[in-house]
């Protein structure tokens, strides 16, 4: 459901993503790994429809993301990094708006919504303005935005970053409860993550794919050409992106 | 062609009612509006003497329009844009399925709305030349529909200003500043500057600009279509600015 074909961005002459191609098909959880300022974001950016690729494509859903952005936009679920939403409204209004937004209405307004609030647990919280929400709470909101819709497609850029751990926990069971239905991009820093919730990581680096890896059935993952045992993808992480930053 | 143009308006309603909104959910809303209120009330009453002309119209009421507009209009623009870049709501706005005029459109409709209740509130001043004497409200009614007009352009100035920059206090000074070089673009002080060198098509293309001197006729109660026509394409052109800056400033 998410094709990506050679997809460049560049800024002022440097190449922030440098020629990424994926796909992501319908069940998949596709985790970005990579260390910060790899590309990953920007590479999720321009999915969603925020930067316009310098060359390459992506498409949602079998559309070309810059060929008609208001068609893919609704059907990617995206939360940005640090789930932005605006700090004087209620968790309740901000997501009225995206509703109004995403045009819902009548009973399939009620119920997506009372259906997203269920599922992230935000309840409690509706009638409380977003600035005063805790930061736990506040990324349930942006999941909740997200999710709102039902889109076929979701991006997450870092939706566990800053939680801890029981709402980790709780998150990854959302992701893994949704996947089945939909196609998953997650960036995230956390190999563990990788581990729980993916069917598939791809290791960015330096604005490339250095390597893709999938679980193997006897537990562990294999990556690129080489292999982790349960709980140590973080060595081939380290082997392979500190290869490329040196290089 | 024209399902491209409808497009790219999508979401203006949705915007429009959150910005709107957005005033009101802070005391900004009600600072600004009593303060403008004062303001005005001070300019019209001891400045433009209102009692002691003995005329029965809102002459001086009005005439004082643009300086207010120049440092309060800024007030409400500034916000617009900066404000989202530097959350980081403006990623999430625009991963909406919304189009980039509707949401330019949507934010400077309802912050012209507000500007048009805060006007609207100023009705105090009209009751009183009403009461004391017999005015002719077409020309007031006229007034204030330019006034409101002109309201427009000093935001569609301060929201494509907003768009250019993260910081909410330089929104607002360089929406002084531009604000003020278009307010006394027919003045001395700039055609004088100007005479020295430049050819008289362009000294005439500058002052024509001047929101001062088209705004003296709307006060005195003349709304000319041409001045109309000013003022609607004035606005129109920012705002196509303010799109062009939003979506070149989203890559950095």
């Amino acid at each position: 459901m998410i094709e990506i074909e050679a997809l460049v961005k560049r800024f002022n002459g440097f190449a922030a993503v440098d020629g990424v191609s994926l796909t992501v098909g319908q069940g998949a959880v596709l985790g970005f790994l990579g260390p910060n300022g790899a590309g990953k974001s920007t590479t999720m950016k321009m999915i969603a429809g925020f930067l316009a690729p310098t060359s390459g494509t992506a498409r949602v859903c079998g559309i070309d993301v810059t060929a008609d952005p208001l068609e893919t936009k609704r059907r990617i679920g995206y939360l940005p990094e640090g789930a932005p939403a605006y700090p004087d409204m209620t968790a309740g209004d901000f997501l009225d708006f995206v509703a109004d937004v995403r045009g819902l209405k009548g009973a399939e307004r009620r119920k997506r919504l009372a259906d997203a609030i269920e599922r992230v647990e935000i309840g409690p919280v509706l009638e409380q303005s977003i600035e005063t929400l805790s930061k736990g709470f506040k990324r349930r909101v942006g999941l909740a935005q997200a999710i709102l819709h039902d889109p076929p497609v979701l991006i997450l850029d870092e939706p566990t970053d800053g939680l801890d751990p029981n709402q980790k926990h709780h998150v990854r069971q959302l992701i893994r409860a949704m996947a089945p239905a939909k196609a998953i991009v997650i960036s995230t820093h956390i190999l563990e993550e990788v581990e729980a919730i993916c069917t598939r990581a791809a290791i960015i680096a330096r604005g490339r794919v250095v390597a893709d890896g999938e679980p193997l059935a006897g537990g562990g993952w294999r990556i690129g050409t080489l292999r982790a045992e349960p709980g140590r993808l973080e060595g081939v992480f380290r082997a392979l992106t500190a290869e490329t930053q040196a290089a | 062609m024209i399902g491209a143009f409808r497009h790219a308006f999508v979401g203006t309603r949705a915007v429009f009612a959150r910005e709107f909104r957005a005033y009101f959910a802070t005391p900004v809303a009600y600072v600004f509006i009593v303060v403008f209120l004062a303001v005005s009330g001070l300019f019209t009453f001891y400045l433009g003497n209102l009692f002691d002309r003995g005329q029965a119209d809102l002459r001086p009421f009005f005439s004082f329009h643009p300086w207010l507009y120049l440092v309060f209009i800024p007030a409400i623009s500034m916000r617009l844009w900066a404000e989202e870049r530097r959350s980081g709501t403006l990623e999430l706005l625009m991963t909406l399925p919304v189009g980039l005029f509707g949401v330019v459109l949507g934010k400077f409709l309802a912050a012209w709305a507000f500007a048009g209740v805060a006007l609207a509130l100023t009705f105090p001043t009209w009751l009183t030349v009403a009461y004391l004497g017999d005015p002719d409200h077409g020309a007031i009614l006229a007034g204030y529909l330019g006034s409101f007009l002109m309201a427009g352009n000093y935001l569609a100035v301060g929201a494509c200003l907003s768009a250019a920059t993260k910081n909410q206090v330089v929104a607002f000074i360089a929406a002084v500043a531009v604000g003020f070089v278009f307010t006394v673009a027919g003045a001395p002080l700039v055609l004088d500057a100007l005479s020295a060198w430049a050819p008289r098509v362009l000294i005439d293309a500058v002052a024509s600009f001047s929101f001062l001197v088209r705004f003296q006729a709307i006060a005195a109660g003349v709304l000319d279509a041409r001045d109309v026509v000013f003022f609607v394409s004035f606005a129109a052109a920012w705002l196509f600015a303010n799109a062009v800056l939003v979506e070149m400033k989203k890559s950095g």
